[in-house]
């Protein structure tokens, strides 16, 4: 099935199933324990031996030697893997360093050896056995430093629209600020994890990845095999944010030492290595500078970003939401990318808008304090139907103003005092922050493949995974109701790399394109079944568990009587549709905080997200996403920080006491409002989805109801007491 | 993990026994603590003497009217405890702002005193530490150094001690019981159980010699007063201190005040606690005199003045 034209009327829109607030199909066996994740496979694969992964000491430099022989000697131990005896390996096209280093060491914790063994605590005990002498070198680890040095890369051109320099020059107002904003840390609860096993030159991995596709990209090039030659599970995940997005470390190391070993290896990351050893959001700094009319108007915005990564990595491109946001006739975005020799930068929740809102809406917020204005009020008078970069773009849907607006009645926003500290309860100051939200609503290409059996029963298959987001709820729902039949009809079967490939778990595009992909199977399995039974075109319909035609009720497994039908379709996206509208969702975050008088302990007490994200298909598994990613924004502005030591090139705090996420006693009364919406030019099932939708601006509008609480304002996230504390009203 | 051996033991002195018979012994209690160090090869001690059941686990009133609290009473049971809730508030709410539920609930009064620094270079075996590696420097002086402290420390170590409950022992005067290799009993005052680094490798700890076993805390006559801890951090829950206060503020303004998060064991004075009518700063300028912080931890001294001035409006104003 294509994708051209805006899906017309069809069997979603009639939301029997779809778009209520069903439990998730796979809770149960979650909340059991039933429901394994790649390192609890114990049963796939007889004899699996552990993998303890020993990682560099050094952030640069050369190894010199190895010295392996006490390990060798320790109690159970089967083999070892390092460079010597890997064979030769490859890069793909995500990952740039690579998961096994020697003679050269990339980043600190890059794998120098792995260590197989009977047991985990043997081959741990092992691994401490391995003596390495390295050969230091010189690297650069420190964003502020390098940025000098920082070059355009071509695959990020500028954004110049206008004329910038004079307009912002003869603006009657002025915004022109620096905001940083850290290297963070995926830290999703399951470390990355796999077992591996060869069986001749084939290759089988239990694992954990959100796009298999990608994985099945990227691992043989790795090894330097077949694609067909490899197959990989991944049906549970226990969080990924980007952090497993394609095949990592864990799944290289894995093969190889399998290999080596001789045997399945089974291979996780231990937490305090896999801060150094996979990747991290990469740190920016952002300027940013908006000239306005007296009225609050924009006359001109620019937005300046620099980053940095390891030569041709990904780029924290945090310009990406600027040209869509808010009007304004003169632009300029630009960013620039130095050179840094820390662990690899990559994906993370919402690259680019995250970061960039942080910047962005603390910059709004700064303009209408000069403006004098209301911060909701700036933000809608430079509202826009628009593409403000193209006026002949219109957005598919943008409901901005209505989220301000609901966001504005139901937080209570009036009731926030417009002058900076001015609220206070005993010795705590409370403010009230709002940021708007804006996330691409992108699609790519996706498939499933369909089944019905004499029962009834239909089963899905399809490569999409679930990251803990609801997808095996939302695809369950969209057969159902494409095929007129409850929930318990539905088997969903993920996260099989033989399965048809759909786009994964990333980018926030999930929902919306495997749903598509389901629709279009679906759509397929309707036709199907109308064709072998003969029932006149035009004049089917599924409805109560019944194929419905000419006054006639055939029950749906009939149809598979003589065995079951199977087909697949696959969904493909094409350009038309991005081409014509601006597809975005939008959002608004409202924030309440007490900021303590004197020693400048921060407390959110409320917060409420409200999205415009097309159709909802599942209220409650949407609404999780969004309170996970709205709690990750409060990590975001108040305590989430890789710490650099610059001497050794490193990030020091890499576990979760050091790195410090957002827990319960930070996260008060949270709420999410969905405004009804469908948007029918990103998939049949006219849906967009909210994963990182609900992150983007949740610092910022913490940020700004800290300003509101006590008239200082921070640019350096995250926001901590020793950044502003002395800059507190005196206490009595 | 190294392998290591593991033995119960029945009583107190059946613990020092055995310990003593071997090398390099350590005991176990919660395990809260050893056995990351463990997991981790940063303790790698080759036999474990297990002390749960050994006794040592209830809070008795003594002969002059304070506590005796045993060293293997859980830290949920002491701050729950109605003496404690009673007359010592203050170690109640210390206590319960360190670690969480579940910690506190398997964690003990002596294995709470014998924390180990959460210094990240303590914990990186590839980093040069002292504390770990004798000999091998500090990698924190100089290094990422937000979380350390500000006084007390040497060129050996700058880590920062974590306890929370132990700040309140300080404000509280408690003692320490301990069990020496010849079975006898001394009493160390608390504010002595805790070395300062010094110029000396190794980098000392505690005041205990190896093989000896704290018994029990004991805990003076209750003295009343309004009593504070504030612990500030960068979260609400399950982080350590930046700069914790423990606080006995009595009606006329007198009072004892220990500080944590700020040197490598609770920092208090006579001379800090006589400044206290004159107010927040009178206490940390006495107290704080001869800091060294970093660039880093600066912060920390204007922390403590202001964390304590919230105190005192606090204890004011309850």
């Amino acid at each position: 099935m294509k994708f051209q034209t805006p899906a017309g009327k069809n069997p979603i829109d009639r939301m029997k199933v779809v778009g209520k607030p069903h439990d998730r199909v796979e809770g149960p066996l979650k909340v059991t324990g039933a429901a394994p994740y790649a390192y609890e496979r114990h049963s796939v694969i007889a004899n699996q031996a552990y993998g303890e992964v020993v990682g560099a000491a050094i952030a640069k430099g050369r190894i010199i030697s190895i010295d392996l022989a006490e390990a060798r000697r320790a109690a159970g131990v089967i083999a070892i893997l390092t460079a010597e005896n890997a064979g030769g390996i490859g890069r793909g096209d995500f990952i740039f360093a690579s998961p096994l280093a020697g003679p050269l060491v990339e980043h600190y914790h890059q794998a120098v050896a792995v260590v197989v063994a009977e047991s985990l605590e043997q081959a741990r005990a092992a691994a401490a056995l391995v003596r390495v002498d390295y050969d230091r070198a010189d690297g650069v680890y420190d964003l502020s430093s390098a940025k000098a040095g920082a070059t355009k890369r071509a695959s990020v051109p500028d954004a110049a629209i206008g004329d910038f320099a004079t307009a912002f020059a003869t603006a009657p107002v002025k915004l022109d600020a620096v905001y940083t904003t850290p290297d963070q840390s995926h830290m999703a609860m399951e470390p990355h994890a796999t077992i591996a096993a060869w069986d001749g030159d084939r290759l089988n991995l239990w694992t954990s990845v959100q796009a298999l596709d990608w994985a099945m990209r990227d691992l043989p090039k790795i090894l330097k095999m077949p694609r067909d030659k490899v197959h990989m599970s991944s049906p549970y995940i226990g969080g990924g944010f980007g952090g497993k997005i394609s095949s990592m470390s864990d799944a290289a190391l894995a093969a190889l030492a399998a290999r080596v070993a001789g045997c399945p290896v089974k291979l996780a990351l231990t937490r305090t290595l896999l801060v150094n050893n996979t990747v991290h959001r990469p740190a920016t700094i952002q300027r940013v500078r908006i000239g306005a009319a007296r009225d609050g108007k924009i006359l001109a915005i620019g937005h300046e970003n620099w980053t940095g990564n390891l030569p041709d990595a990904f780029v924290e491109q945090s310009t990406v939401p600027t040209p869509s946001l808010y009007a304004g006739a003169n632009r300029l975005a630009t960013t620039r990318v130095a050179v840094l020799d820390l662990p690899e930068g990559s994906s993370m929740r919402a690259p680019g808008e995250a970061p960039g809102m942080m910047a962005i809406e603390i910059a709004m917020d700064e303009l209408a304090e000069l403006l004098g204005m209301d911060p909701i009020q700036v933000r809608l008078v430079n509202d826009t139907q628009v593409d403000p970069s193209d006026p002949n773009h219109p957005f598919s849907t943008r409901q901005l103003a209505e989220c301000l607006h609901v966001g504005s009645e139901r937080f209570g926003w009036s009731k926030r005092a417009a002058k900076p500290g001015a609220r206070r309860e005993g010795q705590w100051l409370i403010g009230m922050g709002v940021a708007s939200a804006i996330r691409g609503a992108r699609t790519r290409t996706s498939a499933a493949r369909a089944r019905l059996d004499a029962k009834g029963i239909v089963t899905i298959e399809t490569d999409m995974t679930d990251i803990g987001t609801g997808a095996y709820t939302i695809l369950a729902q969209t057969a159902a109701e494409m095929m007129g039949i409850g929930l318990d009809d539905v088997v969903v079967k993920l996260g099989e790399s033989d399965y048809p490939v759909s786009v994964g778990s990333i980018g926030q595009r999930g929902a919306a394109s495997a749903s598509g992909a389901v629709f279009a199977a679906c759509t397929k399995l309707r036709q199907t079944i109308a064709q072998q039974l003969s029932l006149p075109e035009g004049d089917v319909d599924f409805v109560d568990g019944h194929i419905v035609s000419g006054g006639r009720r055939i029950p749906l497994g009939k149809a598979a009587a003589a065995g079951e039908i199977v087909v697949e379709d696959v969904l493909e996206f094409g350009p038309e549709m991005p081409k014509k509208y601006a597809q975005q969702a939008f959002g608004a975050h409202f924030v309440e905080v007490a900021v303590h008088a004197s020693t400048g302990e921060i407390r959110v007490r409320r917060m409420l997200a409200v999205c415009a994200a097309g159709r909802i298909l599942n209220p409650k598994t949407a609404r999780s996403q969004v309170i996970g990613a709205m709690t990750m924004g409060v990590g975001a502005a108040l305590s989430e920080e890789l710490a650099i030591d610059t001497r050794f090139g490193y990030f020091v705090n890499h576990d979760l006491a050091g790195y410090e996420v957002a827990v319960h006693a930070d996260i008060p009364h949270q709420e999410v409002i969905f405004i009804d919406e469908v948007d029918p030019t990103i998939t049949p099932t006219k849906a967009k989805g909210v994963g990182e939708l609900g992150l983007v601006g949740v610092a910022a509008a913490v940020a700004n109801a800290i300003y509101n609480a006590t008239g200082v304002r921070v640019r350096d996230y995250p926001i901590r007491l020793d950044k502003f504390m002395d800059r507190l009203p005196a206490v009595a | 993990m190294k392998p290591f051996s593991y033995e119960r033991a029945t009583s107190p002195a059946d613990a020092v026994t055995r310990a003593a018979a071997k090398p390099g012994a350590r005991f176990i209690a919660g395990g809260t603590n050893l056995l990351d160090l463990m997991k981790l090869e940063i303790s790698t001690p080759a036999h474990l003497v297990d002390v749960n059941g050994i006794g040592l686990d209830t809070i008795e009133k003594t002969a002059d009217g304070g506590l005796r609290v045993g060293a293997l009473v859980r830290n949920t049971d002491l701050a729950s405890h109605a003496a404690v809730t009673k007359g010592y508030p203050l170690l109640s709410k210390a206590i319960v702002a360190g670690a969480s539920g579940q910690l506190r609930n398997k964690a003990t009064t002596a294995g709470n005193l014998m924390q180990r620094t959460r210094c990240p270079y303590f914990y990186d075996k590839n980093l040069p530490c002292n504390k770990r590696d004798p000999g091998t420097g500090c990698a924190a002086a100089g290094g990422y150094s937000r979380g350390h402290s500000v006084i007390g420390v040497s060129g050996n170590c700058v880590c920062a001690y974590p306890s929370d409950m132990t700040v309140a022992l300080h404000a509280l005067d408690a003692t320490v019981e301990i069990m020496q290799l010849d079975r006898t009993t001394r009493t160390l005052p608390v504010r002595d159980f805790h070395l300062l680094p010094g110029d000396d490798l190794p980098v000392g700890e505690f005041a205990l010699k190896p093989g000896e076993l704290i018994t029990a805390v004991v805990l003076p006559k209750p003295v009343g007063g309004k009593q504070l801890y504030h612990k500030v951090r960068d979260r609400a829950s399950y982080a350590f201190a930046l700069v914790s206060v423990a606080a006995i503020i009595q009606p006329d303004g007198t009072g004892h005040v220990a500080f944590g998060g700020v040197a490598p064991k609770p920092w208090r004075s006579d001379a800090a606690d006589a400044a206290l009518p004159r107010g927040a700063k009178a206490v940390t300028d006495t107290l704080f005199a001869d800091a060294t912080p970093t660039d880093q931890n600066q912060f920390k001294l204007t922390l403590a003045t202001r964390t304590l001035g919230a105190v005192l409006i606090d204890a004011k104003a309850s």
